[in-house]
């Protein structure tokens, strides 16, 4: 497939693809879905699409809402604090554990991570109001859980449009106990998608940690000029450790994950640091600007997918430092390239030329290209399920070659485009991942890892490779094809 | 570091001593009790296994800690996906949606279709009008199914929207060009604050019935409907089918997810199987209506009973006892006798409890779940002489209290037997370490129980998204009953083994032959 006959089909794909809509539908999904080019400066963003608008209804959108964003991934990974889903039991239960965000700690004694906490709202609830509940829930949480440092409020839907005032009720329980309580308005009709959630709780990370003059309870840290934060990384299958020990080995003190495996202290901490560094740029970049903005503290945008990529960051973040830390960083470097190599060369044969299309989340979408290529595969479709105009932008740079962009694709776009252009590989969620397997395509999801990983830097490089290749090159796609089943 | 002739993922990698010491390191930012005094986490975990935690914990009036139920829409779902060539269609936030396909799908391991009309804020001030018209007609135009099935989320009750004027005006919008006036879009109100995912299963099987039979009045057929509850088994429902089938007679399941959510390999396709629309339309004229799930259609059946005057009644085949049941209820519908199939299965399974009975005998169990499904495998246990000492529903439905208390005093052991009516997981695990037993029984969420009590648990229940396969099985008729059997048996022989097993220690009682 030559690159213009591939650009040439990916164009014909999104004209295909647009007709089985009504006309409403069509004229809005036309300007989500595009073909971009590396480094074209034509093109506002990657492919020309729009993003960060509503979901077209009625279309099976693989889009979540800003509870989601909120206690789904920015607060839910905060270990040490318990975090209640309030409102109805669904949301909390439906969400609960399935990130893989992974820490270390006594759950239900000093960690709560994979705990579901909700105030199980009923009818009365609704009717009345729930802040009475709430207060009861926060004295209750403090008897049982008398080692938790603090409780978030995640509020679910009805929250927002009963009325009840989640801030009031919090303020004073926080007042009469010193808890630190921190009520989140991240209702699910807030927003198009997660990414509001997102915001709304990096703005409470503000209000509540940083101007809330936090008592970390124990001594606080002696500052050091190597001091950084991990931001937006959910330490998925342990992404923040194997990331971590990188920027250990180059002389860098991690003092905070933001927000896999964080404590409340580690944020509260963060002010402190010299630089934050930032992973997933969607999720995060509303709390790196008001660091720089409040603290000073710069923040720089780093990508630990695949060896070329790492390689990349870890001499960007260094440059930022010293000498002494550069010359580390070059040593890390060093030493990783010798077990690179050796998994290059012995997955690269076996991926080379396989063409892959991805449908992910926050970074992943831009950030795992790299990997991929890293190994000579090739990504010839990818796009968001929330990304605004910045991520698409960020995506021109990191596209090798013509590639479909699809904005909040939806189950029935992304099936059409699999089957025009046949891709070896797609790399997207749960709710996509059993309709491709029945094709008898090879699949592996992106946002869990598939329950592997981690897939962040050399150690995760490592096993992104293998999974890959376990994916791509297991026997069991080759019997989807019964042996009375004629040629094709 | 990784060796590339060896690579590890996270479960080994976190292990090697490199990032054992970064994740000692990492410790002194924490400031969380496990960092500053790991002696006052061991202190407090211990006071959680105590009587004094467990009258505190029991005490909880607000908070709900690991909760074994779901909400309403969840069921009404369930409800669609058994319907030939339907779209569950969800009125209000897409994130709900998102959140149903995949705690289905992560069961299952199948693709779970469904739609929302994506309400965002000015839908909350304005309601939801404008979203429905889009989105039935976007989602009939683009996937092209039979029949739409729209339930609610909570922001579509809270804010009132009107399903019924909605689908009219979608309707009257379209003017027929993808919405005819005659396509079926049965409606229902599931509000996420009232019950759990069996009440919405319980009111979009009612508003179904009821709405696709309406102007369908005919002649009686000597006919049985079959309405399955929420049933997670894949399996049951083709037992349950088999036993109908081998009495020859005429009946209809109503909400038959058996193919959706087990779909062969080799191409995909949206919609499998399920109720013929036709069928549906026609289900009022039948004579008998069965439900295997009483708690899961008290709505549903009393408009079939008091209404539609079918015969039938309720029936539970889960275990020996259970399954009989059914079958004479069969067997007095048709007028036919126990077809021998039947007899044999019966035989059968009788054969193989009298053959493994002493590893169930008198062993403890704690059991959680579904109320229908409780009374069902409380039942087998009992029939197999072992004690189910801590029976915990979270969303128990009024009188199934009663009931279960009048079954576990049918036990020997009836003081020792515990009901534990609208209590969670976090409740469980108090009972668990006050009054232990040796197993416990239900879905992952026992994981962490059984982590913390160091109880084995075998799964059984809904959801199961750490074991593969077990839901294609079957836990009804005496088919099912016989998995039943194999599965508690046999993780009783594994845990003997486990503990058996020390080498000369032990192992003097590691047998070869049980």
């Amino acid at each position: 497939m030559g690159p213009e006959s591939l650009e040439a089909k990916q164009k014909a794909a999104v004209e295909e693809v647009l007709k089985a809509y009504p006309s409403k539908a069509a004229k809005n999904r036309a300007k989500h879905l595009g073909v971009g080019t590396p480094d074209d400066e034509s093109q506002k963003t990657c492919g020309d699409v729009r993003s960060n608008k509503k979901t077209v209804p009625g279309v099976m959108s693989q889009r979540g809402c800003a509870y989601a964003g909120s206690k789904g991934v920015v607060w839910g990974p905060v270990k040490d604090m318990v975090h209640i889903s309030h409102g109805p039991i669904g949301c909390g239960q439906y969400s609960r554990a399935g990130r893989r965000n992974y820490y270390i700690g006594t759950t239900g004694v000093d960690t709560f991570v994979t705990m579901n906490f909700s105030s199980d709202f009923q009818e009365k609830d609704i009717v009345f109001g729930g802040d009475k509940k709430l207060t009861k829930c926060f004295g209750e949480i403090d008897e049982l859980f008398p080692l938790n440092n603090g409780i978030t409020v995640q509020s679910e839907c009805p929250i927002g449009l009963i009325g009840d005032d989640i801030n009031a009720t919090s303020k004073v329980y926080a007042k009469q106990t010193g808890k630190v309580i921190v009520p989140v308005n991240c209702e699910g009709f807030r927003g198009v998608s997660q990414s509001l959630g997102h915001h709304i709780a990096n703005d409470t990370v503000r209000d509540y940690i940083f101007d809330g003059k936090v008592d970390t309870l124990d001594d606080a840290i002696v500052p050091t000029e190597y001091d950084v934060a991990i931001i937006g990384d959910y330490n998925i299958g342990g992404d923040a450790w194997s990331s971590r020990i990188l920027l250990e080995e180059m002389g860098l003190r991690v003092v905070a994950q933001w927000s896999g495996d964080a404590t409340l202290k580690e944020m509260a901490m963060t002010p402190k640091v010299k630089l934050n560094l930032l992973h997933c740029y969607r999720s995060m970049n509303y709390i790196s600007r008001h660091m720089e903005k409040e603290f000073g503290i710069p923040w720089i945008e780093y990508n630990f997918f695949g060896p070329t990529q790492t390689i990349k960051s870890l001499r960007k973040i260094a440059a930022f430092f010293d000498e002494s830390v550069q010359a580390k960083c070059e040593e890390v470097i060093a030493k990783y390239q010798p077990m690179v190599d050796a998994v290059i060369n012995k997955y690269r044969p076996r991926l080379e030329g396989k063409t892959v299309m991805l449908f992910v989340g926050g970074l992943r979408p831009r950030h795992v290209i790299g990997a991929y290529e890293d190994l000579g595969m090739e990504v010839i479709g990818t796009g968001y399920e929330f990304a605004h105009d910045d991520d698409y932008k960020r995506t021109k740079e990191e596209i090798f070659r013509s590639t479909v962009i699809y904005d909040d694709v939806n189950e029935y776009e992304l099936e059409a485009f699999v089957k025009k252009l046949q891709p070896d590989l797609v790399a997207s969620g749960i709710k996509e991942k059993y309709v491709f397997q029945k094709m008898g395509l090879p699949y592996r999801q992106m946002h869990s890892w598939d329950y592997s990983g981690p897939y962040h830097g050399y150690d995760g490089f490592a096993i992104f490779a293998k999974d890959m290749d376990l994916a791509m090159n297991s026997p069991v796609w080759a019997h989807t094809k019964a042996p009375w089943d004629k040629e094709a | 570091m990784q060796n590339a002739e060896e690579i590890v993922n996270g479960q080994k990698l976190f292990q090697k001593p490199e990032y054992k010491e970064v994740l000692a390191n990492k410790k002194q930012f924490e400031g969380g009790m496990g960092a500053i005094n790991p002696a006052k986490v061991q202190e407090v975990a211990e006071w959680t296994k105590s009587w004094d935690y467990r009258e505190k914990n029991l005490a909880r009036e607000a908070i709900t800690v690991n909760p074994a139920k779901a909400c309403q829409p969840l069921g009404a779902v369930m409800v669609a996906l058994g319907f030939e060539d339907t779209m569950p269609y969800v009125h209000g936030s897409h994130g709900c949606v998102a959140y149903f396909r995949s705690y289905f799908t992560r069961h299952f391991k199948e693709p779970t279709p469904c739609v929302s009309d994506s309400m965002t804020e000015d839908a909350a001030v304005f309601g939801g009008l404008a979203n429905m018209k889009d989105g039935l007609k976007n989602c009939a135009a683009v996937y092209k199914p039979k029949m739409i099935m729209v339930s609610t989320t909570c922001m579509a009750e809270v804010i009132g929207d009107d399903l019924y004027a909605f689908i009219e005006g979608a309707k009257d919008e379209d003017g027929g060009e993808f919405l005819p006036r005659e396509y079926p879009v049965p409606f229902a109100h599931t509000p996420l604050f009232v019950g759990s995912h069996i009440t919405g299963y319980d009111n979009m099987m009612q508003a179904t019935m009821q709405q696709l039979t309406e102007g369908q009045e005919g002649e009686k057929k000597e006919r049985i409907n079959i309405i399955p509850g929420f049933e997670t088994y894949i399996g049951s429902l083709r037992s349950v089918k088999s036993i109908v089938e081998a009495f020859g007679a005429n009946y209809i399941m109503l909400g038959d997810h058996s193919d959706q959510w087990d779909m062969p390999a080799g191409e995909y396709h949206m919609f499998a199987g399920g109720t013929k629309i036709e069928d549906a339309k026609d289900c009022a004229n039948s004579t008998a209506t069965i439900s295997l799930q009483k708690y899961a259609t008290v709505k549903t059946m009393k408009m079939v009973q008091k209404r539609w005057k079918h015969k039938g009644g309720f029936s539970n085949p889960v275990g020996l006892k259970g399954t009989d049941e059914f079958v004479m209820k069969l067997a007095e519908l048709t007028g036919k006798e126990v077809p021998a199939k039947l007899k044999t299965e019966r035989g059968r399974l009788v054969d193989a409890m009298q053959d493994s009975y002493p590893y169930m005998h008198a062993k403890k169990f704690a059991i959680w779940g579904d109320p229908d499904f409780l009374i069902g495998m409380v039942s087998f246990l009992l029939e197999m002489g072992a004690e189910p000492t801590h029976v915990l529903c979270h969303n128990a439905p009024s009188g199934w209290e009663d009931e279960m208390r009048a079954l576990l005093d049918t036990s020997p052991a009836k003081e020792s037997l515990h009901v534990w009516a609208g209590k969670d997981l976090w409740h469980m695990r108090s009972l668990l370490f006050t009054e232990p037993v040796d197993f416990m029984i239900g879905n992952s969420y026992g994981k962490e129980l059984m982590r913390d009590t160091g109880i084995p648990l075998i799964y059984i229940g809904f959801p199961i998204f750490d074991r593969h396969h077990l839901h294609r099985y079957s836990i009804s008729g005496y088919d099912g009953a016989l998995n039943l059997l194999t599965w508690i048996t046999n993780k009783v022989l594994d845990q003997l083994d486990e503990e058996t097993k020390g080498i000369a220690t032990t192992d003097y009682f590691f047998d070869l032959v049980r």
